[in-house]
């Protein structure tokens, strides 16, 4: 295993030796999803990029929103806007568990001192018709990242299987920090010119946002967004394979897969606004995962997804 | 003979699946060992957060080899048959044999199956069971198709004896067994070879692996009290906790770490929960005071710092936990002090089953039969019904919807922070007891009432759309809440006569009314139909559809109306036989109850065959007096007497076609011995009738128990079919009256012996 570095000193620099060091184990480091999702399960690069048999291997953080977990930036360490860093790696290699490790130790978690344990925690996403077998990673008794080997997506079976890692970003740099509060963690190095904490990044946003998710978020709007984004996923996949116009095979598991996110994200807000009851709340659930499990469909009918005509 | 070595080596397996996993492996592995013709004498599992291993003890070096005979075709059959038994034989037409049977002349050949070495078995056997392996849930990994719990690493599979330690060629989708392993992940990662099991155990411990899970678990234990009783407190006992926090640790290392003052406010019991279900603590109890001030946590290893940064850590965590649950009780605590109508009245937004309606629904319900049990068991109905009302509002709260298991509990301190009498807050509480056969059963009147109203509504909820226990199959959990009623009845005496409260909960039950409700839509839909049609100048209308549709949607409609008049019907029907059928059911559950304490099942049957048996109470009491009774030297003595008089009785019933069942006379009396029976039944009679108004079932078998003397003698000195009809009419219906007198407790035809 590596040497153990240096403890790291902010918020970003967490984030860099995590670029880095997955960099290094040869992942493509991507950029995050340009769309509002509840977690980094969601970007592409994993969802639809778990499925079919070709090789993959990505890292990235994804900024995720979960509206209902916004405490107006109060809460030491719920937000309703936070980061998690994601690393997808198909097929899942021998000796994950050891990369992992390598990465704790690249962010400054002297193994020598601390105790990892792998304890069970079966992964399910029923927005995703998703599910999977790993462990939550506790470190001296904190969850700091999730480890699963996903076995079904959008209702597929995962050959070969894909091993993924979700690290809660703030949760682990504040472990890491030994800082308490989150808002108080440092983001840039606490010694430059301008130095600025998380709560100088993100205080004001948590109290916009947790007010607009709880009170204003206009229900009927996303409502119909809702009823739009659905019916604009279906409407996609319902068209030909072939191109008319370029006379290609082009199916848009993208395009409609995106719609699949845009739904996800405004039933959530629903959530938050609390207009969804109980019964109610299983059926937008599922009507979640159909399109989900069309997007999976959909990409297996691609190059990506392993298509060959 | 050579001892076998196993393990399956992989990344961590679930706590909760490794001793199960230990077990079958064994018995899978030795099973199959068995069955193909090896022997051995002894046999240990054993599983670690990253292994199972299993030692097997003086196997055998291989199979026996095995002779078997097979008759083979007639001989002179054709010689495709001939050919066909050769081939499935193996054997040659020189090596068969001619032999005379019954029958005729057959051939047979002698089969011989050689004895295969013990390696070959093992392999075979080791393969079958890791490809077959009962995991709850399985998982794939990498591009293979293999699957084990996680990803299986490495397999150790050798054999051992004086010669030395030979590795069984063995490769399952590329995993090759072999004689290595690794020890503890991070004080020991480096691989080492093994020799044998005893070589294996003790290599493994010096590089800080403990196999054994028990040896981990005494481990555990001994080092927490020892520091709790350092420091003059004591560990709160929880073997589930200690076995699981074994399964997590292959070297346990006890820590004991304190709680922040600003939590020890929060309810013992939430300290607890919170502790042992998200960081697997066990919880430190300060014997003087009952409060938990400290936690003991497990770590997975030792470090330079003596575990100062493990402890630190996992202290800054539950300081975490605790502000939320702390957060959630200071919440709860404020809607609580405004009452707990608002809780209860967001349980209509749950669904208890689709049939059965909401949880609000069914507490409606419950307060209702409170109120009907209430004065049955001595509490006051505005009391039982106000507590039935709110002793599920807890479900609403914060904390229990963070920590389902203290429902009950919150209630309590929730109902008291409300400020509700005493024996609301301890209905709330008790309510949901007894859980199981060793749980407390609540004694006080309020909960008591609260607590039967609760399983009562269950029971015949369920009894009323139907879904009863059947085989093993109890989902709702009904045989649980059925015994939870008999104890309930027992334990507290109470003397109820359950059909009546069954009748009362299963007429409350809402399907009848759902059902009610489609049948009267369909009969207005027809109505409305019907008279638009007699409306001569009745065209149509836009929301009705025209004539000709309607006239042609009234049949349909006139079908609907039928058929759900007769599914309405046919349920009133059901729910008729509903208390009955139920009442079926608890005598069943109170068969097995009384047979674990020991009372006869033919007991329990007589008892059971009196009227009134609903009323549980009275028919125990019945039952405990005629055990003690046929464990006398009177009651087997009395129960022949009585058989005997019963049988001549019912033959010369049955050959004269009437009943004896009045008018014996003394005055028809012939010899002493008859006066004498009659003066002892008027005697025994004398004491039983004031006895059975009391219900003292031991006092009125006492007095029968004087009747076997003059029976015994009765039947020795007197010939019951005399030629004299008058006496033989009277000597009949002198029997038919030791009928009548010795069936009043129990029908004792149903007694053996």
């Amino acid at each position: 295993m590596a040497e153990t570095l240096p403890k790291p000193r902010s918020f970003q620099e967490i984030i860099l030796r995590l670029q880095g060091y997955w960099a290094a184990k040869g992942c493509a480091v991507l950029q995050p999803y340009d769309m509002e999702v509840g977690a980094g399960t969601f970007h592409p690069a994993t969802t639809l990029r778990a499925l079919g048999s070709k090789s993959w291997a990505a890292a990235y953080v994804q900024p995720s929103r979960r509206p209902t977990d916004g405490r107006y930036g109060e809460n030491p360490n719920r937000l309703q806007h936070y980061y998690q860093y994601q690393v997808l790696i198909k097929p899942s290699p021998p000796d994950l568990q050891e990369l992992y490790l390598g990465s704790l130790e690249a962010i400054g978690i002297d193994m020598a001192l601390h105790d990892v344990r792998f304890v069970e925690d079966d992964w399910e996403s029923p927005t995703l018709g998703a599910w999977g077998l790993g462990w939550e990673v506790w470190c001296d008794g904190m969850e700091v990242s999730q480890f699963t080997y996903f076995q079904q997506v959008g209702g597929h079976d995962c050959t070969p299987v894909s091993g993924e890692l979700t690290y809660g970003l703030e949760r682990l740099a504040m472990y890491v920090l030994g800082v308490d509060h989150v808002m108080d963690m440092p983001y840039n190095d606490p010694q430059a010119p301008i130095a600025l904490k998380y709560g100088d990044v993100f205080r004001q946003t948590e109290q916009e946002y947790s007010r607009w998710n709880f009170d204003v978020a206009d229900t009927e709007v996303l409502l119909r967004h809702f009823e739009e984004a659905e019916a604009e996923c279906a409407r996609i996949l319902a068209e030909p394979h072939e191109d008319p116009k370029t006379g290609k095979r082009i199916v848009m598991a993208h395009p409609a897969y995106d719609q699949t996110i845009k739904a996800s994200h405004i039933f959530n807000l629903l959530d938050a606004r609390g207009v969804i009851s109980v019964t109610e709340r299983q059926a937008y659930i599922g009507r979640v995962r159909a399109l989900a499990k069309m997007c999976a469909d959909a990409f297996v009918q691609t190059d990506a997804g392993g298509y060959v005509a | 003979m050579p001892d076998l070595l196993i393990e399956l080596f992989s990344e961590e397996i679930p706590a909760r699946m490794q001793t199960r996993a230990a077990e079958d492996l064994k018995k899978l592995v030795t099973d199959g060992l068995v069955e193909a013709g090896l022997t051995y004498a002894g046999a240990a599992a054993f599983s670690t957060p990253r292994r199972l291993t299993l030692a097997l003890e003086g196997l055998t070096a291989e199979s026996p080899t095995l002779k078997e005979e097979r008759r083979g075709p007639k001989v002179g059959a054709p010689d495709k048959a001939i050919e066909g038994f050769l081939r499935g034989a193996g054997v040659a037409r020189a090596d068969l044999v001619e032999r005379e049977e019954k029958k005729g002349a057959f051939y047979f050949a002698t089969v011989v199956t050689p004895g295969r070495k013990a390696d070959a078995i093992v392999a075979e056997v080791l393969e079958k069971t890791i490809r077959t392996f009962p995991w709850p849930k399985s998982m794939r990994w990498g591009a293979g198709s293999l699957r084990w719990v996680r990803p299986l690493h490495s397999i150790i599979c050798l054999l051992t004896d004086e010669g030395g330690a030979q590795v069984v060629d063995l490769d399952i989708d590329g995993i090759k067994a072999g004689r290595a392993t690794r020890g503890h992940r991070f004080m020991a990662p480096a691989p080492f070879d093994v020799t044998s099991f005893a070589d294996y155990e003790a290599k493994l411990k010096r590089a800080f692996v403990i196999l054994n899970a028990g040896e981990r678990a005494d481990a555990i234990w001994h080092d927490a009290t020892n520091a709790a009783f350092a420091q003059g407190l004591e560990v709160v006992e929880d073997q589930g906790l200690l076995r699981e926090v074994a399964g997590l640790v292959e070297w346990p290392v006890v820590l004991m770490g304190s709680i922040d003052d600003q939590f020890l406010g929060l309810p013992p019991e939430v300290l607890q929960t919170s502790m042992k279900e998200h960081q697997k603590f066990f919880s430190v109890k300060n014997p003087r005071t009952g409060r938990i001030e400290k936690f003991v946590t497990v770590a997975n290893r030792e470090t330079a710092d003596n575990g100062a940064t493990i402890l630190a850590g996992n202290q800054k965590v539950l300081a975490a936990r605790l502000s939320d649950a702390k957060f959630f009780w200071e919440n709860d605590l404020r809607v609580a002090q405004t009452g707990l109508e608002a809780w209860t009245d967001r349980l209509s937004n749950v669904t208890f089953h689709n049939k059965l309606g909401s949880q609000k629904d069914r507490i409606d319900r419950i307060a209702a039969l409170a109120r009907e049990i209430a004065p049955l068991v001595g509490a006051d109905a505005d009391l039982a019904e106000q507590a039935a009302r709110v002793a599920k509002a807890d479900l609403s709260s914060e904390m229990v919807y963070e920590f389902p298991e203290l429902q009950g509990l919150m209630g309590r301190y929730y109902a008291e922070a409300a400020g509700l009498p005493t024996e609301v807050a301890a209905a709330c509480q008790e309510h949901y007891s007894p859980l199981g056969p060793s749980d407390d059963v609540p004694t006080a009147p309020v909960p008591v009432a609260v607590a039967l109203a609760d399983k009562i509504d269950t029971l015949t909820g369920f009894w009323a759309i139907d879904e009863k226990p059947t085989g093993s199959k109890d989902p709702y959990a009904l045989r649980r809440a059925a015994l939870g009623v008999i104890r309930l009845v027992l334990v507290n005496g109470l003397r109820t006569e359950l059909l009546s409260v069954f009748k009362f909960g299963i007429d409350a039950q809402p399907m009848k009314m759902a059902l009610k409700g489609a049948w009267r839509n369909c009969e207005m839909e027809a109505k409305r139909i019907e008279e638009q049609l007699a409306d001569p100048s009745f065209v149509g209308s836009l929301i009705s559809g025209t004539r000709e549709e309607l006239e042609q949607l009234l049949p349909t409609i006139e079908q609907a109306l039928e058929d759900s008049r007769r599914e309405y019907d046919a349920h009133v029907e059901h729910l008729n036989e509903g208390p009955k059928d139920l009442l079926a059911f608890f005598h069943d559950r109170l068969k097995v109850y009384l047979r674990d304490q020991g009372i006869r099942h033919d007991v329990i049957d007589a008892c059971l065959a009196m009227d009134g048996s609903d009323d549980l109470a009275r028919l125990v009491k019945r039952a405990e007096a005629l055990q003690g009774f046929m464990s006398s030297e009177d009651g087997p003595n009395l129960l022949q007497g009585f058989k005997r008089a019963n049988n001549i009785l019912a033959q010369a019933e049955a050959a004269d076609g009437v009943e004896y069942s009045f008018g014996a006379d003394p005055k028809f009396a012939e010899t002493e011995e008859e006066k004498a029976l009659f003066t002892a039944l008027d005697a025994a009679e004398a004491r039983i009738k004031p006895a059975m108004e009391a219900e003292d079932y031991d006092t009125a078998m006492a007095a029968m128990a004087q009747l076997r003397a003059p029976i015994d003698a009765f039947f020795e000195a007197v010939q019951v079919n005399s030629d004299n009809q008058v006496v033989r009419r009277n000597r009949l219906n002198l029997l038919s009256r030791i009928r009548q007198t010795c069936l009043q407790v129990a029908d004792l035809t149903k007694v053996e012996g």
